[in-house]
């Protein structure tokens, strides 16, 4: 049994210690976000973030993970509360077949978490390990600029206006 | 008491006559700017063949920044005394070398000096192409006088006191710098010479794979190791670390392709100089693979049995069951590696994908085999980064996901099980040094790869 | 709001419930050309709009229940292009209610109308039309019998939201009036629609429905469904396409943990495993230890053109106009290539099929589950009826990628392991290397100026082989190839029609008094092949359009001002010229290495207009391009999804900017050796161009004209006209590769 943290949440898992994190996170937690594009690191659909950092979820074993932090899409916010990096990426329709866009969250929010202020350049940079087929870059580096605004715009606002991420 | 004076007097005397004489030696004239010469004054042919020596040179690595346009320079170097910016070597004729002349650039390539007789920093390898020919540095001028000149002035190097002032660089130049072109050696065959000439003097493959004293010097020790960038180049003499002994043939094919299925792909700054090197004459590539074999000469009867025992090692693995299965629980370093091993690196390392796109089999690599374990950590922290629109080996890194004692762990089974030696005693430091960002490496992707036989004057006739 | 995956719904479901419409649809297969329709004998019908024309029952098109409820039925499939939501959009704008509160029923053959591929860019052309002609009939229908029950002048209702009113109150529902068969009737030709000015939903702004649910973790693809007892299935395919499996112990394999069957059917080889990773382990395991025989089969990679010339045993006539040649001043002549191209979806193709009792259903993102339905049958030796394929979302497939395959592969299995859900998900390299790719192509264009700069003879020569090899028979489906029976595949015939294949977009729009068009086609297939988005039209508009910018600079004339001299089409040169200006089209000199390109087709010659307009700056020393103020004016007729169309083009541009500059599916004689990502690099966000501008030229009113694919062609002509105008030299073959620009602009 295995012990992951997901989205604040534990969970004993009773997969094999080798199991990449990505087919844990589907079958195992039925999280649907990320996504197989490849398993092999060179797509990023299914990119996650470990104790804050954009990692490929298809090449990270769960035995490396206990006691870290996992976030994925589902802990960005909810249909009904969006967080402010799903909003961005409603505002701007964002997406064409949207396989590749959880993955593209994920790294923009580690990004934008540990650079609140990165600027249109580093948001491109920061992208480059995430491929997207249909050609949705120019909205998905929109929504992710949009994002850092609401992002910022939140923190100087007062603690009562926040929406919980 | 006479005498001591007199004593000091002549030492005096002798301090003031090698000041002149230092200074002396240490001034160069300023040779006067020209009008920035038209592309047409050069002959095309003289401009390809400059184009080719520039290929070996490699002189785009340094001049250039990632994504930035060609020879604008600019590029950070980080040396043991600070930082060096490359300069802007386009015809630009206020920021780059546009109002160079022939002379003033073979002046430089030979002596190290600029147009205004400013003496250079040895990042830029002058001690080195020093042996370039001067039929070569017409070429080479050629070349770089018709590229498109762009306007960027490099930041200021970030270089103490009194490193920052280039009169000392005269001081390094008498210790160490003996200037000239190359003179062939008589005992050896002309392809060797144009190995040699190639080698030492324009490919200047010892400014990365041969030591630095501690004034940043070459020592004597020629290619028997060094650094560049953050990466461990390894020796390419007889102290040659890899598992299976490098071959003529073997040389030749990675230095053309950037890659060989006996050793794995060329990485970090090699990458782009095997880029580079994929699009010469074969003969020329020839040339240096024979004249390095050499140096690395012909392996001991016991080292060429490892190296076979390798490569069968190697063409046995990706026994997928066994490797499905879990490893026994024992709770040593070596037994957390292997796990650690079968769960994230054995799918790509020991899988069906072939070189150069699929993980090398251990048993081949230099990385866990050499004495140095700098290129091994690199390696596993930072991946190969996927090259933009261009073929290369991708690896993804795992510096989030791996920490330092599971990384320990790892290298402890990869350097027990696949290079059968211990563990590198400077491992932890080294390793907390690069993640903390202390030892500075560079990443860039390994899209040399495949180079032949699209390429420029890679046809042999 | 999403239509649900599982549905329950069965025929009978419909039937039964009080006041409920009944479903029918005809099972006429044959959409637009693909497949030759059985029709039976009756009496000349008059022709309905779009695919009204094939399933003629308004109620094949629109239930509407007692609640008021309404579910609109489409044959067409949500593939990333938006028309979940813009078919809603047209429906509700008929009906006078909001596009939220429409049900849409997406591709199932249980349950929508066959309406064949959703292909080629005619989802709103045909399904939108025919939706838009039934919901106009219903509500025409519903005011009428509203007029009738209340007492009313039809003439002096309203519908809104649901409700008709009249004076003094007057009001009923949607839900009120119908009953019975009211609307099993088959649809009016000459039926009335809604004036753009009346508008309300076409046109205007609504968000994507399934964006939501996309970005929160919802349930929105075929891989996001786990019904109870789902067991997890890999395939092991061959090395090469002609390998056979020599041998291969299973023992082993059985014995792995989880394993739950090891299938092998001639040389088909599937694992069914309980967990996922244990299926993959599995598959790896098999992948080390089987043997093949392979054969080589492939051309030589380094002398396609010569192959393709050689292969060549039918000469299609394309179009004929005038004379074979004209006398002139100037003639010119070039030739051009195209490699093998992926569709390359980033999700690889994953399909669900279930054996329940004699009922086969197939949950798969096929293009088209009637075909796919009918070969699945086929191979598996079922009865038609016996055998369901649902449309469920998958990645982006550009065309006919894995998808159809993996279906079949899923029922293969399933067949053998009844009563359990069995996933079969193909891996990056199945996609990669089995995936039917984008023919490879050679074109020759030659051309002659008169002393004025007119074009007054057009000589283009194309050779390739079909575009399209979807189902079919069985023996178009992988498993049905490698399984024992091994069926053949279908034999490819030269057909030229008004929808193209590989001669799509070969006739330029331009007005030439004398041309020949020919498909120099050949049959073979040694790379497997079929229907890549835009099909011939990248190749032969990136030829076309480099030609005519090669002949305006003999011409010494304007790029632009050259096209408009050859255009009679106004809605052509209109949206050249909004493209021209809103680029600021000019020819004031550039900075060395860098340059203006510009090029224009209307896709297929009878779907949109489009035009492009974009900066290249070109390095000689790396090869590297960058493309930056990228411009675009389109056309498509009445724009019922503004944004939807903008995304498109902007998604369609950079599609077909990394399709130029750097793709190429690579082989040697036996294998396919592009394996994955790393060895078929696709665009990265760092060569991104700093800006894509989509100018929509709306005219409302007008036929629906297919957009999604019409940016392809002119993206390769604008970026190679570019290129020419930057350095002075044309490269002639894709991809623009950094070896392949250093070479032909030397050093």
């Amino acid at each position: 049994m295995t012990k992951l943290t997901v989205n604040g949440t534990e969970h004993e898992v009773n997969a094999d210690p080798s199991t990449p994190l990505l087919y844990v996170l589907r079958n195992d937690l039925a999280l649907n976000a990320a996504k197989f594009g490849c398993g092999l690191g060179q797509c990023g659909a299914c990119t996650v973030m470990v104790d804050g950092k954009a990692v490929f979820s298809c090449l990270t074993p769960i035995m490396l993970l206990e006691g870290r932090q996992i976030k994925t899409v589902e802990g960005l916010g909810t249909i009904d509360n969006p967080g402010p990096m799903q909003t961005a990426f409603i505002e701007a329709q964002a997406a064409q077949c949207g396989t590749c866009i959880p993955g593209m969250m994920m790294r923009a929010q580690a990004l934008l978490e540990s650079k609140p202020d990165a600027t249109d350049a580093d948001i491109r940079v920061a992208l480059e390990p995430n491929l997207c087929r249909c050609g949705s870059h120019m909205r998905i580096l929109k929504a992710v600029a949009a994002a850092r605004d609401l992002m910022q715009s939140a923190a100087v606002a007062p603690a009562t206006e926040r929406k919980p991420s | 008491m006479r005498f001591f004076i007199r004593f000091l007097t002549s030492l005096l005397l002798l301090v003031v006559i090698a000041a002149v004489g230092f200074a002396a030696y240490a001034w160069n004239r300023s040779i006067d700017p020209i009008e920035p010469p038209q592309r047409t004054a050069f002959d095309a042919k003289l401009i390809e063949d400059g184009a080719q020596l520039a290929a070996i040179g490699n002189c785009t690595a340094c001049h250039t920044r990632p994504g930035g346009k060609s020879f604008a320079g600019g590029l950070p170097i980080p040396t043991p005394f600070g930082t060096i910016f490359s300069t802007n070597i386009t015809p630009d004729p206020e920021t780059g070398i546009g109002r160079w002349s022939e002379e003033a650039f073979n002046r430089a390539m030979r002596e190290g000096v600029d147009r205004q007789g400013r003496h250079l920093y040895p990042a830029f390898p002058y001690d080195h192409f020093t042996k370039v020919s001067d039929a070569d540095n017409k070429a080479l001028y050629a070349f770089l006088m018709s590229r498109p000149a762009v306007a960027q002035t490099a930041p200021a190097n970030d270089l103490p006191f009194p490193l920052n002032m280039r009169w000392v660089l005269a001081g390094w130049k008498l210790l160490y710098f003996d200037s000239g072109a190359y003179q062939a050696a008589t005992d050896q065959s002309d392809e060797w010479n144009r190995g040699a000439y190639l080698v030492t003097g324009l490919g200047h493959c010892g400014s990365c794979h041969t030591p630095r004293n501690s004034l940043g010097a070459e020592t004597s020790a020629h290619l028997s190791g060094g650094e560049a960038e953050g990466w461990a180049a390894y020796a390419i003499n007889a102290a040659s670390p890899a598992p299976v002994p490098w071959t003529v043939d073997s040389l030749y094919d990675y230095m053309r392709r950037g890659w060989h299925p006996d050793h794995g792909v060329a990485s970090g700054p090699m990458a782009e100089v095997t880029g580079n090197l994929g699009t010469l004459p074969d003969a020329d590539i020839r040339a240096m693979a024979v004249y390095v074999a050499d140096l690395m000469e012909e392996p001991s009867a016991e080292r060429a049995e490892r190296g076979s025992l390798a490569i069968e090692h190697a063409a046995r693995q990706g026994n997928l069951i066994e490797l499905a299965s879990a490893p026994a629980g024992a709770d040593t370093p070596e037994a957390r590696g292997e796990a650690i091993y079968k769960a994230a690196c054995s799918s790509c390392h020991e899988g069906a994908k072939p070189q150069p796109y699929g993980g090398v089999s251990f048993h081949l690599s230099s990385a866990i085999s050499a004495p140095n374990s700098q290129n091994a950590i690199n390696t596993v922290l930072f991946g190969l980064p996927a090259g933009s629109g261009t073929r290369s080996a991708v690896m993804p890194g795992f510096a989030a996901t791996m920490s330092d004692e599971e990384i320990t762990d790892l290298f402890a089974y990869l350097r027990g099980t696949f290079a059968e030696k211990p563990v590198w005693p400077d491992l932890a430091s080294r390793l907390a040094a690069t993640r903390s960002g202390d030892y500075h490496v560079s990443v860039k992707p390994s899209d040399g790869i495949e180079r032949g036989p699209e390429n420029i004057g890679a046809i042999d006739q | 709001m999403n239509a649900p995956l599982l549905p329950d719904l069965s025929r009978r479901g419909f039937l039964a419930g009080s006041g409920a419409l009944v479903l029918s649809f005809s099972m006429m297969p044959g959409a637009f050309g693909q497949t030759a329709a059985p029709a039976p004998a009756q009496p000349e019908k008059p022709k309905l709009p779009g695919s009204l024309n094939d399933a003629r029952y308004l109620d094949a098109w629109i239930k509407i229940e007692a609640n008021g409820k309404i579910t609109v039925f489409t044959g067409k499939a949500e593939l990333g292009q938006g028309t979940k939501t813009s078919l809603r959009q047209i429906a509700a704008e008929e009906l006078e209610v909001a596009p939220a509160s429409i049900n849409l029923i997406t591709a199932d053959t249980a349950l929508t109308p066959n309406e064949g591929y959703t292909a080629g860019s005619q989802t709103i052309q045909n399904s939108g039309t025919a939706i838009r002609y039934a919901s106009a009939e219903v509500r025409q229908i519903l005011m009428r019998l509203a007029s009738e029950r209340l007492g009313v002048p039809a003439d002096q209702l309203k519908a809104d939201a649901g409700t008709i009113t009249g004076p003094n109150n007057a009001s009923i529902s949607y839900g009120e009036l119908v009953a019975g068969d009211v609307l099993h009737v088959e649809a009016t030709p000459g039926i009335i629609l809604k004036k753009p000015e009346g508008y309300r939903s076409i046109g205007k702004p609504f968000a994507r429905v399934d964006i939501p649910g996309k970005v929160t973790g919802g349930e929105a693809f075929l891989i996001d469904m786990r019904p109870e007892g789902m067991l997890h299935a890999r395939v092991v395919r061959p090395p090469s396409y002609a390998a056979t499996l020599a041998a291969f112990d299973e023992a082993p394999i059985k014995a792995m943990p989880g394993v739950v069957a090891v299938l092998r059917d001639g040389d088909f080889v599937a694992v069914v495993a309980e967990q996922e990773f244990q299926a993959v382990k599995a598959m790896r395991a098999i992948r080390a230890s089987a043997t093949w025989n392979e054969t080589e089969t492939l051309p030589d990679p380094a002398a396609l053109t010569d192959y393709y010339r050689g292969a060549a045993s039918q000469v299609g006539d394309v179009f004929s106009k005038g004379a074979e040649s004209a006398p002139g001043v100037t003639t010119l002549e070039a030739q051009f290539t195209r490699a093998y191209h992926m569709h390359g979806s980033i999700g690889p193709s994953a399909a669900i099929a279930l054996l329940e009792g004699d009922m086969m259903t197939v949950w798969t993102s096929t293009q088209g589950v009637y075909p796919d339905q009918k070969a699945i049958a086929e191979m598996l030796d079922m009865p038609l009826d016996k055998v369901r394929c649902i449309h469920v979302e998958g990645s982006g497939c550009y065309g006919h990628n894995g998808a159809d395959d993996s279906g079949a592969d899923a029922a293969l299995i399933a067949k053998a392991i009844p009563g359990k859900p069995i996933r079969i998900q193909w891996s990056r390299e199945d996609e990669h290397q089995w995936e039917p790719y984008g023919p490879g192509m050679a074109t020759k264009v030659q051309a002659t100026l008169d002393d004025s700069g007119r074009i007054v003879s057009w000589n283009y020569d194309l050779w390739s082989n079909n575009h399209g090899t979807r189902p079919g028979s069985a023996g178009s489906l992988l498993a049905g190839r490698h399984m024992a029976r091994h069926f053949p595949p279908d034999p490819p015939k030269l057909s030229i029609s008004a929808n193209g294949n590989g001669d799509r977009n070969a006739i330029p729009l331009y007005d030439f008094p004398n041309q020949r068009i020919r498909w120099n086609w050949f049959a073979e297939m040694p790379l497997r092949v079929s229907s890549l988005r835009g099909l011939g039209a990248f190749a032969n508009v990136f030829s076309i359009e480099s030609f005519m910018d090669e002949l305006a600079i003999a011409a010494e004339a304007d790029p632009v001002e050259f096209r408009l001299r050859h255009m009679t089409d106004p809605r052509a040169c209109k949206v050249i010229e909004v493209t021209a200006e809103k680029f600021g089209w000019s020819n004031d000199p550039m900075p060395e290495n860098r340059g203006r390109g510009f090029a224009f087709a209307k896709y297929k010659n009878h779907a949109a207009y489009l035009a492009i307009a974009l900066e290249a700056q070109v390095d000689r020393d790396s090869g590297r391009i960058d493309i930056s103020h990228v411009v675009s004016a389109v056309d498509c007729g009445e724009a019922v999804a503004p944004d939807n169309i903008i995304n498109q083009t902007e998604g369609g541009f950079l599609q077909a900017m990394s399709w130029l500059l750097y793709e190429e599916v690579t082989f040697d004689r036996t294998r396919i050796t592009s394996a994955d990502w790393s060895s078929y690099p696709i665009l990265r966000f760092s060569a991104v161009p700093d800006s894509i501008e989509v100018h929509v030229v709306d005219m409302p009113g007008t036929p629906y004209l297919g957009v999604a694919e019409a940016a392809h062609g002119p993206t390769a002509g604008a970026i190679a006209n570019a290129v020419r105008n930057a350095t002075g030299k044309r490269i002639y073959d894709t991809p623009y590769s950094r070896d392949r620009v250093r070479q032909v602009m030397g050093a």
